[in-house]
């Protein structure tokens, strides 16, 4: 894969969310939208405005948002249901768990605002946690697209899913770097580069950065292969036991604390497949703090430079 | 118990009046008794579940299945069924006896309540039991779960009713009224909520844990049409049934004043009894007392 680095374009994953849902409810007349008082911040807005009778404002209440859903799935509907990551992912989750993910309905949660780069609100609205909570539940499918490209993917992709499924998105602009033809399957990771030294799997946010940490570090001499891993479950595990097999360490890469997300997921498959060594790049088990979106990212360690210091005191802790 | 020679089919015949036959009425009562018996057996072979609410609230599940609910033991999932929502699931011994009696999985596999592999598990659970639509057993996602499928259905047009029980204890959890709220904003018509008020909850009489009085008067402000009755009075049930279905424009709830424990006097109105099995000698109590309702009909 031919990627353009550095990108020229940024762009809203929620922007593509919206627009995508609005594609996906003109193909499907089943499909409806449920939101909880953010519709214009989470883009729901956009189908909303193109199918008022399909689109359903549940006010504060998200509780009520998720159980909602449910019945319309139930009954035949395939809801999308939005919010913040940490009021869906977070306030309702015993909703997801009873009413959603037991049953295995299929309830698209498509939440966006996570992790640090929600920037200035603060701790309480950087959702650092919400991989873990959805991928311990059965039946859930977890999804974090790379880009706006990916973003408009996953939703056709889920439109049609059996089971219940969960798209984390973020609120800042992010590159653009994946080609129009880009091919995405759930499930299915993607090498964007190849390399013989380290790989890096990512996934959201930090997959960008990873491309380009991975172009310092060729000039480094360490040639590093760079892997996004857009589904956490069910997790690409081929591809993670291949990279295990064919370079000398793992680095994950998310927005997300280090607990229960990419890390652990990528972790399990190395210790049942293919063991090698793992460095995690991710929140180190602690909340975030108020700044703008590119002060956090620094803060966390997520920009391309610390990516690429980081890799090559691993690489160089591999030994020869 | 032999078949009922009450007139069951899939689709009752809306009622004409909201007045019940004599007839009628000492059958269906004949009936409620012979399923509170496979109520308390349920829960003497399980040794454990919930006989409480399930004894509370079967006359008014009873009267909804057998002269309201238009739905098919033959084809479960008609889409243009009425459905039944269970919100609070422990008490779901209730609504398997009633589903065993319309023929949704045999009579036997009653005795296999809570038990490993069994259709009929401990809360209730879709996945499980044919003839149940939602999983319960975490309190207040209910009605939510109704007003979605009320809404879904209504969206397409078609003349489906979303009943919904809940527990009095329910209405302490927060998102029975984010629910509330949601259906009266959009107007949801073929909601019918019915709160078992039996004033009992684990620890103790509801109104001495948190009370939730006045329960009429807080749906009426929520801008639901309310009925409250004596939930186990068959005039009074068959009533408040007959008129829910013609609240236009508005969800209406019954609040159905119920004795817990209705039917067996050591569990009459004791909060002890809302979970927990009888020994064999109060086993054998119980049943006699049902039979001398059942055979005084």
């Amino acid at each position: 894969m031919q990627l353009s680095i550095p990108s020229k374009e940024q762009a809203f994953t929620r922007d593509a969310y919206g627009d995508a849902l609005a594609e996906v409810g003109a193909l499907y007349k089943d499909v409806v939208a449920l939101d909880a008082d953010l519709s214009s911040s989470t883009k729901t807005a956009i189908f909303g405005k193109k199918f008022p009778e399909r689109f359903f404002n549940m006010g504060v209440s998200e509780a009520d948002l998720m159980s909602t859903a449910a019945g319309m799935a139930r009954s035949g509907k395939i809801p999308f249901a939005s919010t913040f990551a940490i009021f869906g992912a977070g306030k309702a989750w015993e909703m997801i768990r009873q009413s959603i993910a037991y049953s295995s309905l299929p309830v698209r949660i498509v939440l966006t605002h996570a992790g640090v780069t929600v920037g200035e609100d603060g701790a309480s609205h950087q959702m650092l946690e919400d991989l873990a909570l959805m991928r311990a539940l059965p039946n859930m499918t977890v999804i974090v697209p790379a880009d706006a490209v990916e973003t408009r993917k996953v939703i056709h992709a889920v439109v049609d899913l059996p089971g219940p499924a969960y798209v984390r998105l973020s609120r800042n602009k992010s590159p653009v770097f994946l080609p129009a033809d880009y091919d995405f399957h759930i499930g299915k990771a993607t090498v964007l580069r190849e390399g013989r030294d380290v790989s890096l799997i990512a996934c959201g946010q930090l997959v960008y950065p990873a491309l380009e940490a991975a172009e310092i570090l060729h000039s480094q001499g360490i040639q590093a292969r760079v892997v996004n891993m857009s589904t956490l479950k069910p997790i690409d595990a081929d591809t993670i036991a291949t990279c295990a097999r064919e370079t000398r360490g793992i680095v994950t890469l998310e927005e997300h604390n280090v607990i229960g997300g990419l890390a652990e997921a990528v972790s399990r498959v190395l210790a049942a497949r293919q063991p090698a060594r793992l460095h995690p790049i991710a929140v180190q088990d602690r909340f975030g703090l108020s700044g703008t979106a590119e002060e956090l990212l620094a803060f966390f360690g997520f920009t391309k430079e610390k990516i690429a210091e980081q890799t090559r005191a691993f690489v160089a802790s591999l030994g020869a | 118990m032999s078949a009922p020679s009450l007139s069951l089919s899939a689709v009752p015949t809306p009622p004409s009046s909201h007045r019940l036959s004599p007839q009628d009425l000492a059958l269906l009562k004949k009936t409620a008794y012979e399923l509170r018996k496979d109520v308390v057996t349920m829960v003497y072979r399980a040794k454990s579940g919930h006989p409480g609410g399930a004894l509370g609230h079967l006359d008014v599940l009873w009267v909804l299945f057998a002269k309201f609910m238009r739905h098919d033991p033959r084809n479960p999932k008609w889409p243009d069924r009425d459905r039944f929502v269970l919100s609070n699931g422990h008490t779901c011994p209730g609504i398997y006896s009633v589903l065993a009696h319309f023929g949704y999985f045999p009579r036997e596999d009653l005795w296999t309540f809570r038990k490993m592999g069994s259709h009929v598990q401990g809360h209730i659970s879709s996945k499980h039991t044919p003839g149940v639509e939602t999983d319960g057993g975490s309190l207040g996602m209910g009605l939510s779960q109704g007003k979605g499928i009320a809404m879904a259905t209504r969206l397409d047009g078609r003349p489906s009713r979303v009943y919904v029980l809940m527990s009095d204890g329910e209405q302490q959890e927060g998102q029975t009224w984010e629910a509330a709220m949601g259906a009266a904003h959009y107007k949801v018509d073929n909601l019918c909520g019915i709160v078992d008020y039996n004033r009992i909850q684990i620890d103790g009489p509801l109104p001495q844990i948190k009370d939730v009085a006045p329960l009429a008067a807080k749906y009426k402000a929520f801008g639901w049409e309310v009925f409250d009755i004596d939930g186990h009075d068959y005039e009074q049930i068959y009533d408040a049934l007959s008129r829910c279905g013609e609240v236009r424009g508005r969800p209406s709830v019954i609040i159905s004043n119920n004795i817990p424990g209705k039917g067996v006097s050591y569990m009459e109105n004791t909060y002890k009894w809302h979970h927990g099995s009888p020994t064999p000698e109060q086993y054998e109590q119980a049943m006699k007392e049902l039979d001398a309702v059942i055979h005084s009909l």
